[in-house]
């Protein structure tokens, strides 16, 4: 199997009824349903990792938005992965302030020791890499934020480190 | 009006509108892309950026983009100074950067905005050295083809699909300059006007999938102004003809009428012309009884004597020219002389032509539906049998969004502006019909009633706004209720609409309509009423008159009839199969007229092939009475030949001499004398000797790369081109194009304008009428006589427990039968099945034995959860039920 | 030392002051001095005479924009939003406030929206800030429970709900139309102004966005008095300011500072001078989309009109620093990328202009480069204006490109005569 199907397994055809309730609620509690799409897609994201077609094509019905439309919201925002991703994402900053403070050579260290070029996932699923924009971590460049935790002031050997811990 | 500067020169310009506007109806050519003059101003593209001086001292000014800068008296601007002309000339360097040079083989080539803005902008050097971007395409279905390389992303598209015309499938996608316009996944356009996207969009992005199979450059195809043949609305169209094979078609813009958009069915309709089912030659029925072409001479021979042998009677056709119906009206003699509708449809034209005669509420057009703050609809499902007029009430429901806007001080061309301060300010539209309709999403209220009851809640909703309106008694409270509500609702508006139609079969539901419009009218003077027919030419048959089919049917049946001439009308849509076989059968000759093999045809003794509306030139009278001339674009190969045209040499075969017309001209005068309210039509457009400087009007572009070519393989011999003796077109590249009545504009073309949107050099005011007036005289614009209201309230709806009341239901593709005979149109008819109540499905089942129009077979059912008990709905003329189209009892019976 | 009204409470490294500890240092008490004692005319008044200027970056007059919200309607919603996207690479002030003190943005939030008579009231924040969610979504639920937030707060007859929306990414949303549109479920594209939000904005109803710092200032400003605030400036405009410094100086940090401090000052005492080895070379003193000033321009006192003047903006008031190491077109490429990807795509110069510029910056660094692209680049940043485009985030990308083109005017022709980036690895050490 290829990266993309171990992936793309991940992702049950239909939403549980519990986030399905969820998401309905979600939009009732809006003036405007869709006002609730962004979080309704996190949500969605938080349990799949990724937002796949079907599950667009729910959360839109659920929301009273054609699925084009949402699919248009979903794919404007950095945040929404509508294509699998690994079981961790490395978001690795690449503004300015970490330039500056050497986030080029990280880069470069990740790449060697995973095996991607960024916007890549590990062959055995395990992480994704994507830069991201400023973390507004700056007084503390290079930063990266491995799931939903930050890191700052790393470099190649903390780098090691965070990846060891958390895998 | 306020005076504006542009480049040293004052013009008057509409306080109202924008400096783009104000450019452009000035005659200044200023580049633009995302603006659209029914779409307003979002200041995407930045091409049209002009230098704005703050006063006459000020030498420095500062960019402003000319469509997002209001109007106001004494500004002053400049299109031509140096950085203004840098930066318009750099948005095109941008927009390049991306765009393949892929012209050659782009279908937008020759009429592309994009091409037009580039040469205008002066921008002729590539200086980005990088690679582009690019996108995977999409199949967007059988009508639109889909090349996203060439994306300027202008968001025009998305912009007319989803917020014009309420389409939910087309969308943008990503972000940044990898922007996509397309849908979630390859799959048909769902949207029914999504032809519109080809030329909306300023590229090739969106082209004509149709027309691109006999593809041809805009400037070697010969046009011709026309008339869509589809449906009543009579939305204004030019047609493109190339080696004597029909293209495609286009918008042709009528401010009054369709604007800047057509229908699916308009545009993509029309394959039949070219189809091949289309009949060549005259057949004449063998000994083996099979048809067998003959010759004209025969043909005409057997036609005389058919026309000699006895009596005669005609049956004329909503979907024939005035002057066709004319002539067979003459040939067979008033009296014997039948509109070709069905009995139920000829008592409801009569009527709505009645009504539409006296009504004191005026007819809307087109235009003023989209003006309507607060619209009506009785019993018809318009956005199915008259599309156009769907996509007018759309843009009815912005009125709310308008006064909010104008509160806020907001002017109404700022589009996206006005779109979110009406997010929940939207003018009032309801429906009363039998099932769901596409306006559904839109209205604030749709009721789903049976005929009766949509008759007795019209009543009511008029009773309520006038006492003196006949009061419906027994009326259950609850629709009681409703029709104060939109009783109210309208009373609050100031240019309220009612529009109904015949789609439920039903005289009440129209004299309801019309009593409420009659009611309105009495305290708001703007009230209108819209009354869709079933035909291009329906009003215009009535406007003849003519006796019903029925009649035709019992005196073949007496056997009263030696020969039945049918024009261009397939009986069997309109009379159930054993009737009409058995009634045909009885009369000595069947001589059918028509361009399409028909089951009518296949039955008739003698056909004529006639000329499609392509080949031919002729009047229809749309649903507002509007008169408008339709000109052939081709040439009707002999034996082909105008309908009108066969009747004459069929008189005089018969030794008639009274039908001696040479041209239509002759035809239309002897129409004008013998109908005086139809005289007006005469004016619909200039007759066949107008000359503009003592020249006919060209119809092939100036560029035309001339006939030698067309078929240099086999011979570069220069054939005598066909001359149009019928109208004041000239055939060739030869002839004036300039100034000239709009009725008779063959294409639209002006100097650096190549493409559709050179429209603005036609209209002294962006988005106004037609320099010289838009087409079309309207024919029921009597004195008025004193109103009195119609009182004949039917009793409510009973269902009954042995048949099912079924109503016809109408589809953009499937029900009309020309465009159903378009082989583009196909794949997009949608599949026939007998709607029901759920409890009903669940009755039934998934199948069922129906009987309608005499005959039974099986069909699927489905639920539908908005249709009341009792009633059902069939798509009208839809297999096996071709002849059904007026609502009936049905059984029904397991399979 | 110097009153630091707005980072007072906050202890580095330690957890925020939960409701009661707010309170006990003095929290809510301008909620209830505004909704208890106060018109809300009275308020604005207090906004508008201490000369608040917002802290998001443009520095409009903080009173001035509320006074064009129409007077309310009944039965229509009106809308304050907490904008604290913080997407400006080199940014990192709000984060402080929102995880340092979030009670204090949420009595901000009140106290402002009191003086709006706002409905509804939004926090937006970015996604990637986990930590300062969680603990708003802690002092939310901490207020609503204290009847802080909902109907008839403190009794006073005034209702007010607060919504936290976190963003899904896109820097655009920062600004305040876009935000808006991003509230509403769509692509978060910017609106034309006008109309403004504040007679036009969330689903066409008034609407008034402001930056987290800005609303934080608020209820001092109520408590201690437009005099009070006035005062805490050094220079022509009051109050504090949030000043951050990051690249290689040693200690990168963020700041509670009188308006008006100095840029020396700021570099020396508070960020502790260059690191070693590394020597100054510009800084972009507010933010990515800030002009450079030199090394030259340290004298300068960081308030609006002074920033301004020499050819800068003050911005977030957050600096990056450009040591002589770092090759200054790598720098610049790097913020042009961002401002590429982050192009909304709606107008052209932006959405085509700015790939192009990127990918020029990008040539010269890979040795590519032309003197022609030194011109094209200039041209651009004439025509990537403001006004020219239809927002301003493509004037924003210039400022830096702009001004970088005289500054490293050298450096940019080294770049095409040399064939390569003079600074070894692109000038990463
Ligand atoms: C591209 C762009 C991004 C912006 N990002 C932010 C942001 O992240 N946070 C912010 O407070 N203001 C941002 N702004 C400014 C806002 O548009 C707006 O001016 C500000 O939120 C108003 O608040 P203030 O008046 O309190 O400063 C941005 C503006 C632009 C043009
Ligand atoms: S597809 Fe055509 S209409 Fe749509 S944005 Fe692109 S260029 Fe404009
Ligand atoms: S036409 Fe004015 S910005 Fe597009």
């Amino acid at each position: 199997m290829s990266t993309a199907e171990t992936l793309a397994d991940s992702a049950s055809e239909t939403l549980p009824d519990a986030l399905r309730e969820e998401i309905r609620l979600l939009g009732q509690h809006e003036a405007h349903p869709r006002a609730a799409c962004i979080e309704a897609l996190q949500r969605v994201q938080r349990e799949f990792r990724w937002v796949s077609d079907a599950h667009l094509r729910e959360v839109a019905g659920l929301l009273g938005m054609s699925a084009a439309d949402l699919d248009g919201v979903a794919t404007y925002f950095n945040l929404i992965f509508r294509r699998p991703v690994g079981r961790r994402v490395l978001l690795l900053c690449d503004s300015v302030s970490c330039w500056l403070m050497g986030r080029e050579r990280l880069e470069a260290h990740l790449s060697a020791r995973l095996g991607i070029r960024p916007g890549q996932t590990t062959p055995d699923g395990d992480v994704t890499l994507l830069p991201t924009v400023c973390l507004g971590h700056c007084d503390h460049a290079p930063a990266l934020m491995l799931g939903d935790a930050l890191h700052g002031d790393v470099d190649t050997q903390k780098l090691d480190a965070i990846l060891e811990a958390a895998g | 009006m306020a005076t504006i500067h542009i480049d040293g020169q004052p013009f008057a310009a509409r306080a109202d509108t924008n400096l783009l506007q104000a450019c452009l109806s000035a005659g200044t050519d200023l580049p633009y892309f995302c603006w659209h003059p029914d779409l307003g101003s979002v200041g995407a593209c930045r091409q049209c950026a002009v230098k704005q001086y703050s006063g006459p001292d000020d030498t420095r000014g500062r960019i402003v983009m000319a469509c997002m800068t209001p109007v106001t008296d004494g500004a002053i601007l400049s299109t031509r100074d140096a950085e203004s002309l840098d930066f318009r000339s750099s948005v095109v360097e941008w927009l390049m950067t991306n765009h393949p040079h892929d012209c050659p083989v782009c279908e937008e080539g020759g009429e592309c905005h994009l091409q037009d803005m580039t040469v205008m902008t002066g921008h002729h050097a590539r200086r980005y050295r990088f690679r582009k971007r690019t996108h995977r395409n999409q199949d967007l279905g059988p009508f639109v083809k889909h090349e996203m390389n060439r994306c300027i992303a202008c968001y025009r598209c998305v912009r007319f699909y989803r917020d014009y015309a309420g389409g939910e499938d087309l969308a943008a996608f990503a972000s940044h300059n990898s922007v996509y316009f397309g849908r979630a996944e390859s799959g048909t356009l769902e949207s029914d006007f999504s032809g519109n996207l080809v030329e909306v969009c300023p590229t090739g992005v969106f082209t004509d999938k149709p027309f691109s199979s006999r593809y041809v450059r805009k400037w070697d195809m010969r046009g011709a102004p026309s008339v869509c043949v589809h449906c009543a609305v009579g939305c204004n169209t030019i047609l493109n003809e190339r080696d004597g094979s029909l293209r495609r078609v286009l918008n042709r813009y009528n401010g009054e009428v369709n604007r800047y958009f057509l229908c699916d069915r308009g545009r993509f309709g029309t394959g039949f012309v070219n189809a091949a089912s289309r009949l060549r030659a005259p057949l004449l029925r063998a000994s083996d009884g099979s048809l067998q072409a003959t010759s004209m001479a025969a043909a005409l021979a057997l036609f005389g004597e058919a026309l000699s042998t006895g009596p005669v009677i005609g049956i004329g056709s909503p979907r024939a020219s005035l002057e066709a119906n004319f002539a067979l009206r003459t040939l067979v003699g008033a009296q014997n002389f039948h509109l070709g509708v069905s009995g139920i449809e000829h008592d409801l034209l009569t009527l709505t032509r009645d009504i539409l005669r006296v009504s004191p509420a005026r007819i809307a057009t087109l235009h003023q539906a989209e003006q309507a703050d607060a619209v009506l609809v009785l019993g018809e499902d318009v956005s199915k049998t008259a599309p156009r007029i769907g996509l007018a009430l759309r843009q009815s429901v912005r009125q709310a969004s308008f006064e909010a806007a104008a509160q806020a001080r907001i002017p109404l061309w700022l589009d996206a502006a006005v779109r979110s301060l009406g997010t929940d300010a939207r003018s009032p539209l309801f429906q009363a019909t039998p099932a769901a309709t596409d306006l559904d999403p839109i209205a604030v209220a749709n009721l789903r009633l049976a005929p009766e009851d949509i008759a007795r809640l019209g009543f009511a909703v008029a009773h309520c706004i006038d006492p003196a309106s006949p009061q419906v008694v027994d009326l259950a409270e609850a629709m009681a209720g409703q029709a104060r509500a939109i009783a109210d609702a309208l009373l609050a508006a100031t240019r309220p609409l009612v529009v109904s139609g015949g789609q439920c079969g039903s005289a009440p539901v129209l004299q309801a309509a019309a009593n409420i419009a009659a009611a309105l009218h009495r305290t708001r003077p703007e009230t209108r009423l819209m009354l869709t027919v079933a035909e291009c030419n329906s009003m215009g048959l009535a406007l003849l008159g003519g006796e019903p089919l029925d009649a035709a049917m019992e005196a073949l049946e007496a056997g009263m009839v030696a020969t039945v001439v049918v024009l261009e009308n397939d009986l069997f849509r309109r009379v159930p199969q054993a009737r009409l076989l058995h009634a045909l059968a009885r009369a000595r000759h069947v001589v059918a007229l028509d361009h399409l093999a028909s089951a009518t045809t296949q039955v008739a003794e003698l056909v004529l092939p006639t000329a499609t509306f392509a080949e031919t030139d002729g009047t229809l009278v749309s649903h507002e009475g509007r008169a408008q001339r339709f000109f052939q674009v081709s040439f009707p190969v002999a034996p082909v030949q105008d309908a009108w045209r066969w009747l004459r040499d069929g008189a005089k075969a018969a030794h008639r001499h009274d039908l001696d017309w040479q041209h239509l001209d002759e035809v239309i005068a002897d129409l004008c004398a013998a109908h005086p309210a139809l005289t007006a039509m005469r004016g619909a457009a200039p007759d066949a000797g107008f000359r503009i400087a003592g020249s006919p009007i060209r119809s092939e572009t100036h560029r035309f790369s001339g006939r030698t070519a067309i078929h240099a393989n086999v011979s570069v011999r220069d054939a005598k081109p066909e001359a149009n003796i019928d109208g004041p077109l000239s055939t060739t590249m030869e002839g004036y194009y300039g100034e000239m009545p709009a009725a008779l504009r063959p294409y639209f073309w002006a100097p650096s304008w190549n493409s559709g949107q050179s429209l603005n050099k036609f209209q002294d005011e962006v988005g106004g009428p037609l320099r010289g007036g838009d087409p079309g005289i309207r024919l029921l614009d009597g004195d008025p006589v004193p109103w009195r209201y119609h009182d004949a309230i039917p009793g409510a709806f009973q269902p009954r427990v042995d048949a099912l009341m079924v109503l016809p239901k109408g589809r953009l593709i499937g029900s009309e039968e020309l465009s159903d005979r378009a082989p583009a149109a196909k794949p997009r008819i949608e599949p026939a099945a007998l709607s029901v109540s759920p409890a009903m499905r669940q009755a039934l089942g998934a199948t069922t034995m129906l009987s309608l129009t005499g005959a039974v077979h099986a069909v699927a059912v489905v639920a539908d959860p908005a249709i009341p008990e009792g009633v059902a709905l069939f798509p009208a003329h839809a297999h096996p039920f071709p002849g059904f189209a007026d609502p009936q009892w049905a059984e029904t019976a397991a399979p | 030392m110097t009153e630091r009204p707005l980072t007072g409470r906050i202890r580095p490294g330690a957890p925020p002051p939960d409701r009661e500890a707010y309170e006990r240092a003095g929290g809510y008490q301008a909620m209830r001095r505004a909704l208890l004692h106060m018109t809300p005319e009275e308020v604005v008044g207090d906004v508008t005479k201490s000369g608040l200027r917002g802290r998001g970056g443009a520095g409009f007059g903080t009173g001035q924009k509320w006074s064009f919200v129409p007077k309310p309607k009944p039965g229509q919603r009106r809308y304050l939003v907490a904008n604290a996207d913080e997407m400006e690479p080199g940014t990192f002030k709000d984060r402080l406030l929102l995880e340092g003190d979030p009670h204090q943005l949420v009595e901000a939030v009140v106290v402002s929206a009191y003086a709006l008579q706002a409905t509804d009231a939004y926090i937006f924040v970015r996604g990637e800030y986990k930590l300062a969610i969680a603990r708003l979504t802690q002092a939310i639920g901490e207020a609503t429970a204290a009847g802080y937030l909902g109907t008839d707060i403190l009794g006073a007859g005034y209702a007010l709900s607060l919504h936290l929306h976190a963003s899904a990414g896109r820097y655009i949303c920062g600004e305040e139309t876009a935000l808006l549109t991003a509230l509403e479920g769509r692509r978060a594209l910017p609106r034309s102004k006008p109309p403004f939000p504040q007679v036009s904005g969330l689903w066409g109803a008034p609407s008034v966005v402001n930056n987290v710092e800005t609303l934080c200032n608020v209820p001092h400003i109520v408590n201690n008095g437009p005099e009070w605030f006035k005062g805490l400036g050094i220079g022509p405009d009051g109050g504090t300011k949030l000043y951050g410094m990051s690249g290689r100086v040693r200690r990168p940090g963020a700041w509670e500072l009188p308006i008006g401090t100095p840029l020396r000052e700021i570099l020396e005492e508070h960020a502790g001078g260059m690191q070693e080895g590394y020597r100054l070379r510009a800084l972009l003193p507010g933010g990515a989309s800030t002009a450079f000033l030199g090394a030259d321009q340290l004298d300068i006192p960081m308030d609006y009109g002074s920033v301004e003047k020499a050819g800068s903006r003050l911005g977030t008031g957050t600096a990056i620093v450009l040591d002589d190491r770092a090759c200054p077109v790598g720098m610049i490429r790097n913020l042009e990328h961002f401002f590429a990807q982050e192009s909304c795509g709606w107008c052209t110069p932006c959405r085509d202009g700015l790939p192009w510029v990127e990918r020029m910056l990008q040539a010269l660094e890979e040795g590519d480069g032309e003197d022609e692209d030194l011109a094209q680049l200039q041209r651009h940043v004439g025509l990537l204006g403001m006004g020219k485009t239809f927002c301003a985030h493509a004037p924003g990308a210039m400022a830096p490109l702009g001004s970088g083109l005289q500054k490293f005017r050298e450096e940019f022709a080294q770049h095409v005569h040399q064939h390569r980036c003079p600074w070894p690895a692109g000038g990463l050490h």
